[in-house]
């Protein structure tokens, strides 16, 4: 009984190039009040392209058209629960898009005097005051463009400091059950990577820490809660473990929807870590972004921040340049402004208390699934949820469905699947997140989805091995796509 | 808190289905030591009037209804409404990556039209989905020509945005990749090719050319492409003015493209965020960082789109992958998109010209200190006073002047770098004259 949805028509549309015909046009710039220039003497005859071929022509209303077509092939948040587990997709509110046009904050230009920014950096300011307030860190930069990138910027920092201690180190310890980035990230750092054994519960072995913690490592790479969705329970411990051998505690903060208002990576020993505005403070995906990922550091690692840092004298804003011990810069001027702007106005809405609340909205919601999916399918882990939950396909994959045609089956009862085959340490997992912005009656109507898939998979396995059916796209080849790949579309 | 759906009610049930008392109780597993006993000092909730009522006076401190000529790697140029209008539907702004190409067909198509546009404006064969940015694209690019070439030398033009060389130090630094710099002819303001060839060698696994340059100066690409060449060597060619494609002729001789798509509808929002592009020769594809999308078919023989070539991203491959980026710049690479869609094959050209028109009319009265060929910025000397004094005077008439460049050159400390593009006026550059003159 698919209760959330019924099929309706879309329209068809060809791609921009095929709709495209010659002398259509969608603009026109005001008059010239300025002698035209002959580009050829302007620039040299042979500086000047001739055209460029195959561009598109369309006219105003049918490029609206095509992208308001195009749009409606998508599924959104708008649309409902959208459960994809570490990627944190709740509501983004509106009234943070509205801010962030707000005229003196879309057209600041990144280089106007200072004197004329004072805006622009308090609330730069303002936003790391309040991630140091969430994280109980002492220092934040907002210059990281994304998650990952925010990661590099840890790990450099970390590199730095050691450096500065005489010895960069050569290895980063991370968890089997750690994120494909985290890895990528210590490697990019010039690091090589060591893999650490998550014990029964799935949180990070003791015993296999302290083997391998010694004056090689330079850190622990941890996601707390993990990407199981739990707690690690021994998180002071592991810290005390690094610590004692002069290592470094680094945390992904993907899951810090989890913590807001309830525990401080700072009271519990990390040293550093980034967070994602685009997860944890409600700032739109986009369909991949953009995004935005802080660091937040304790004192020891300040000095090695990228530069420009914001620093304040007598009541004014100013970026401070002459530090000798930065990382340098890691991006082009001071981070992702815009997403900032909309993670400001989104902790303002909620203040203090709301965000608080809007995390045990989130782990209740996590926990209220759980709970009525336990009896349908396998849950490999009992240590309580936070944020998400991981199940396996082990009952399912009996009768030869896996996570992955359970999730496209999802698709046909209205809903985007969860995270499907991660963490790696769950066999055929599949990853569920909820956020707090979503009601009862909308987690109600998935449970009541993946239960009815589950009896599906028992009566009629083809039916879920099939799906979706009820997609204007059913499922496409990924294999041709990847072997002969066509990135481009090009004129018959 | 009007964010949160449940009431008391839809609470209390659900909470008696997880068996626990209260939400509190939702936490007991926590080790103790790890709570926090406080409430965040955060302030209490806040309406919409009072959140846009905060942002308003905020912009109202910053240069609000100044006019500008500032450039510099971020360009002002009108953005069409249609941008917003698009961007604003939330089966796009809401969405996330499109892992299940099924029910993301609509950014997915968006993106494989993007990729075809930035071929078709830099003449490279694949372009990526985007990435964070022109800054962060050139060391990608730097250690994917490394990957190449199985070399490690750097040589990066000193007329390369300045911010973009300190990323490119501060990224590659931990590859063992020293870095260089080219230096540029103090005429010409072009790359230094004789510097260029002295300094290349057979360990050097790529040649970094910015055109125009960070003196707005259109580079001989090409001529540099063919001495890295002839040293094995590759060449990326980046650009910040992703305007001026709409005029100058492609680097043929280019072997990775990396730029800043700032220009194409993204308002300057003080530095970002932005959208960066990697474009470069079929024969690369597998060494290129970040998301592609690729055309292939459904089970009904239909065209479809999804996610391709991930092996070797980090979510497979790990420490191998050919970088840690896990996504594009999806929304804002779609606002380039609508606004390269807006303007067209005719209406890019047009757009171009009238910036060349508008930058050479201001150098008609502000003399450009470099003989070469620029598009829409140059670097002038005012003739008596230190740039500074030129803006200041010039913010008395409620214009941002250009960017004083001592702070990046210190040999061009007497010089501004001056842009003009089509929101630039007669009037507003007559002005500027005469603050230079005066």
């Amino acid at each position: 009984m698919i209760e959330k949805v019924r099929s309706h028509i879309t329209q068809n549309e060809p791609l921009l190039f095929e709709l495209s015909s010659p002398g259509k046009r969608g603009w026109q710039l005001p008059e010239l009040d300025v002698p035209e220039v002959d580009a050829a003497a302007a620039l040299g005859a042979s500086a000047v392209r001739s055209g460029i071929a195959d561009f598109p022509e369309v006219s105003e209303v049918e490029a609206l058209r095509h992208f308001t077509r195009l749009s409606t092939w998508n599924y959104a948040i708008d649309l409902g629960l959208y459960p994809l587990g570490s990627c944190t997709m709740k509501y983004n509110p509106r009234v943070n898009e509205q801010a962030a046009r707000v005229e003196g904050l879309a057209w600041a230009h990144p280089y106007q005097p200072e004197a004329l920014s004072q805006g622009a950096m308090e609330i730069l300011a303002a936003l790391e005051t309040v991630l140091e307030e969430i994280t109980g860190m002492d220092a934040v930069t907002l210059q990281p463009a994304a998650g990952a990138h925010g990661e590099l910027t840890g790990i450099l920092l970390i590199r730095a400091l050691l450096a500065s201690r005489g010895d960069p180190r050569k290895k980063v310890l991370i968890p089997d059950s750690a994120h494909g980035t985290n890895p990528a990230t210590a490697a990019m750092a010039g690091y090589t990577i060591q893999n650490i054994r998550s014990n029964e519960r799935g949180m990070v072995d003791l015993e296999s820490l302290v083997g391998s913690v010694n004056e090689d490592v330079a850190a622990l790479m941890v996601t707390n809660p993990n990407t199981i969705g739990v707690f690690e329970q021994d998180i002071v411990k592991v810290a005390g473990i690094l610590h004692a051998k002069g290592a470094q505690l680094y945390m992904d903060g993907a899951n810090m929807n989890a913590l807001v208002g309830i525990a401080r990576p700072g009271d519990f020993g990390v040293d550093v870590m980034h967070l994602n505005l685009h997860k944890t403070f409600s700032t739109p995906h986009g369909g991949g972004g953009p995004g935005s990922g802080p660091v937040a550091v304790q004192r020891h690692l300040e000095p090695f921040l990228p530069v420009p840092r914001l620093q304040q004298r007598f009541g004014r804003w100013f970026f401070q340049y002459g530090r000798p011990q930065s990382i340098g810069r890691v991006k082009a001027f001071y981070g992702n402004f815009g997403v900032a702007v909309r993670a400001l106005a989104y902790v303002l809405a909620h203040g203090g208390d709301g965000l608080r609340r809007a995390t045990m909205d989130a782990v209740l919601n996590a926990t209220y699934i759980r709970k009525r999916l336990e009896p349908h399918f396998e849950l490999p882990n009992q240590a309580p949820t936070m944020h998400e939950c991981v199940f396996s396909d082990a009952r399912q994959a009996a009768r030869g469905v896996k996570t992955g045609d359970i999730a496209k089956r999802l698709i046909d009862y209205g809903f985007h699947p969860y995270t499907v085959s991660f963490p790696m340490i769950v066999h055929g997992a599949m990853m569920i997140e909820p956020t707090e912005t979503e009601s009862k009656r909308e987690l109600d109507l998935f449970v009541d989805a993946m239960i009815s898939i589950a009896k599906e998979v028992e009566e009629n396995p083809e039916l879920v091995l099939k799906a979706p059916h009820s997609t204007r796209t059913t499922r496409v080849d990924e294999v041709a796509a990847a072997r002969k790949p066509v990135l481009r579309w090009r004129r018959n | 808190m009007r964010y949160l759906p449940n009431s008391p009610e839809e609470r209390r049930q659900m909470l008696e289905t997880c068996g626990v008392e209260s939400l509190e109780d939702l936490f007991a597993g926590l080790p103790p030591e790890v709570r926090l006993t406080r409430p965040l000092a955060l302030g209490s909730g806040k309406s919409e009037y009072e959140i846009l009522d905060y942002f308003r006076a905020r912009g109202d401190e910053n240069a609000n209804g100044y006019a500008s000529f500032l450039g510099a790697g971020v360009y002002r140029h009108y953005r069409p409404v249609l941008v917003d209008a698009v961007i604003s539907r939330g089966e796009f702004l809401t969405s996330y990556t499109p892992y299940q190409a099924e029910i993301s067909q609509g950014i997915l198509t968006t993106i494989f039209e993007f990729q075809t546009m930035i071929c078709q404006l830099t003449g490279m064969e694949v372009a990526n989905a985007s990435v964070y940015c022109g800054s962060t694209a050139v060391p990608e690019s730097a250690m994917m020509a490394a990957r190449i070439t199985g070399r490690s030398r750097v040589l990066a033009a000193r007329t390369l945005h300045p911010e973009y060389r300190d990323v490119l130090s501060t990224c590659v630094k931990n590859q063992g990749m020293p870095v260089e710099e080219i230096t540029y002819d103090r005429d010409s303001g072009r790359l230094d090719l004789a510097d260029l060839q002295s300094k290349l060698d057979d360990d050097v696994a790529v040649v970094i050319v910015q055109s125009p340059n960070f003196f707005g100066i259109v580079e001989d690409v090409n001529a540099a492409a063919e001495l890295a060449h002839s040293r094995g060597a590759l060449l990326v060619h980046v650009f910040t003015e992703a305007v001026s494609l709409g005029i100058l002729e492609p680097a043929s001789g280019a072997d990775i493209v990396a730029g800043e798509l700032q220009s194409f509808a993204m308002p300057p929002s003080f530095g970002g965020p932005y959208a960066g592009v990697i474009a470069t020769r079929e024969k690369y594809v597998r060494q290129m960082p970040g998301r592609l999308v690729g055309q292939t078919t459904d089970t009904r023989g239909n065209r479809a789109f999804c996610l391709t070539i991930t092996t070797r991203e980090q979510h497979i491959r790990r420490e191998k992958a050919t970088s840690n980026i896990c996504t594009n710049q999806a929304l804002v690479a779609l606002m380039a998109t609508v606004f390269m869609t807006v303007y067209g094959k005719e209406g890019l050209r047009e757009l171009a010209k009238q910036n060349l028109a508008k930058a050479h009319y201001l150098a008609t009265l502000v003399k450009p200190r470099f003989s070469g060929p620029f598009f829409n910025e140059f670097v002038a000397a005012p003739a008596s006073r230190p740039p500074e004094d030129v803006n200041a005077r010039l913010l008395d008439a409620k214009i941002i002047g250009g960017l004083a460049l001592g702070r990046f050159y210190p040999e061009l400390a007497d010089s501004m770098l001056l842009c003009s593009t089509e929101m630039n006026t007669r009037d507003q550059m007559d002005a500027v004259a005469e603050a230079f003159t005066r």
